[in-house]
């Protein structure tokens, strides 16, 4: 089981290395997302800090968004989740090997590339610590809670705005503490409290969304 | 898969023209509790009630806004139960009924915010504050209503569009116990509760049986406007079957 489970990861991260695309246009699209607010909002210097929170975790949140389809629809297109459907393991262990994947390859990767990009907002060290880690604990459940919603409107016609009705909803506390947790650290709070309740998210997001998620994909295959 | 298996037991949720005929029995004394409960309510409501001793007058959409709040969080507990009726019994009627259901929830829900929000701006000062657990909360309630309609109206194919949206419905009843005991996990804006099972309301009692009333013609509005959008849709997927066309033909 767990060697099917490891399969299915390495398998999700070659194709990840085999089309680098995919990854880098979702970080560039955070990139020029989170460059958007301050150019929209134009505020004097000290509110830069006060957006900044908000702003990178809202960026995170859509990059996330974007990158969702990427988890089932190539699968659904060349067949290969239909085999993972009819396969000898339950479904649910191929769909967590998959979530497992698309946090280690989007949601490490934002949450990297946050704290670089947050310099513009001129963020002191240790916000910046709080802000990695915050995205590094809390994308899991992102990528779980988004996954319900791809499978659910896999192969739909206009699918994608869809898609965004139904996840983004769903990742509001998640935005919540995330943010909280950067904007208590900058305030020079702990923040250990946020980043314990999203990891709570993610745990469980990890652990529960799985036979739902299957459970979607079988109704979208039959 | 078990896309050409008959469900195991053939029950009579799946016997769309008994549904469909039972559903056309109720509408009528629906729609008279609606008018007798709800004329009664607004009696109350506006002759019998006195008027609040800070609040005023402005107090009286208390009985619209407790109604549509309470019918915002049953009409999706209804959604989820018929949800799981709809997939693990295979019931038709229960998944059609979970869709005629959807779009008076999302109107309720409305209605909820937007007289919260016209009460909150007299008394609190505000329309609406995004740090209220209660007030996001119920926001994102309304979100997943929405969610639910798009969904389904975005599925061509009406068996999986039913499955499919009562998987998302399922999904989303963990937010109703976040709305409702959002007032006692954050103390934050919104007042606490006022009508419990355990201790008497915290209000006039003519006060209290207006609100009852009022949630009473409601509920009814809610049943039977769900039933009449469950009959048109019944209708509208069997139109090619042939008692569709006799009931047609004899107008019953």
């Amino acid at each position: 089981m767990l060697r099917f489970i490891e399969t299915v990861i390495r398998r999700e991260f070659l194709l990840a290395f085999r089309r680098p695309a995919d990854l880098i246009s979702v970080l560039f699209f955070f990139i020029i997302a989170s460059s958007l607010f301050p150019l929209g909002v134009w505020p004097r210097v000290d509110t830069w800090l006060q957006l900044a929170p908000g702003v990178l975790w809202v960026s995170a949140l859509l990059a996330t968004l974007l990158s969702l389809p990427h988890l089932f629809a190539d699968d659904y297109r060349d067949g290969t989740l239909e085999q993972l459907v009819l396969g000898a393991y339950p479904l649910a262990f191929a769909v967590f090997g998959k979530l497992v994947a698309h946090w280690l390859v989007f949601g490490v990767s934002l949450a990297l590339l946050a704290p670089v990009f947050a310099f513009q907002f001129d963020l002191p060290g240790h916000a910046l610590w709080t802000l990695f880690l915050s995205l590094f604990v809390g994308t899991p459940a992102l990528s779980s809670l988004g996954a319900i919603g791809a499978a659910l409107t896999l192969g739909l016609r206009g699918g994608r705005v869809v898609l965004s009705l139904l996840v983004l909803p769903l990742y509001i506390p998640v935005l919540i503490f995330g943010a909280a947790a950067v904007e208590a650290a900058l305030a020079g709070i702990d923040a250990n409290a946020g980043i314990s309740f999203l990891a709570a998210l993610s745990l469980a997001g990890m652990f529960f969304t799985p036979p739902l998620i299957a459970a979607a994909l079988h109704i979208t295959m039959e | 898969m078990d896309k050409n298996d008959l469900p195991k037991t053939p029950s009579r949720l799946s016997d769309l023209p008994a549904a469909y005929r039972l559903a056309g029995k109720a509408i009528p004394y629906f729609w008279a509790l609606t008018v007798a409960s709800g004329a009664a309510g607004l009696y109350a409501a506006f002759f019998l009630a006195l008027p609040d001793a800070r609040q005023g007058e402005t107090f009286r959409i208390i009985f619209l806004h407790v109604p549509a709040s309470w019918m915002s969080l049953f009409i999706y507990l209804c959604m989820a139960f018929l949800a799981a009726l709809a997939l693990f019994f295979h019931a038709r009627a229960s998944s059609i009924l979970l869709s005629a259901l959807a779009p008076t929830g999302a109107l309720f829900t409305f209605l909820s915010l937007s007289t919260g929000a016209l009460w909150a701006k007299p008394i609190w000062g505000t329309w609406w504050v995004w740090w209220d657990a209660r007030l996001v909360s119920e926001l994102v309630l309304f979100f997943m209503y929405v969610g639910f309609i798009a969904l389904a109206s975005a599925i061509e194919d009406p068996r999986r569009a039913d499955k499919a949206s009562a998987l998302l419905a399922l999904v989303g009843v963990v937010n109703i116990p976040i709305v409702y005991f959002s007032v006692r996990w954050w103390h934050t804006l919104h007042q606490g509760y006022s009508i419990t099972l355990t201790r008497p309301p915290a209000m006039a009692p003519v006060t209290f049986w207006g609100i009852v009333l009022c949630v009473l013609a409601c509920t009814a509005y809610a049943a039977a406007v769900a039933l009449m959008r469950f009959r048109n849709t019944v209708l509208d997927r069997e139109r090619d079957a042939e008692w569709v066309r006799e009931t047609l033909a004899t107008g019953s």
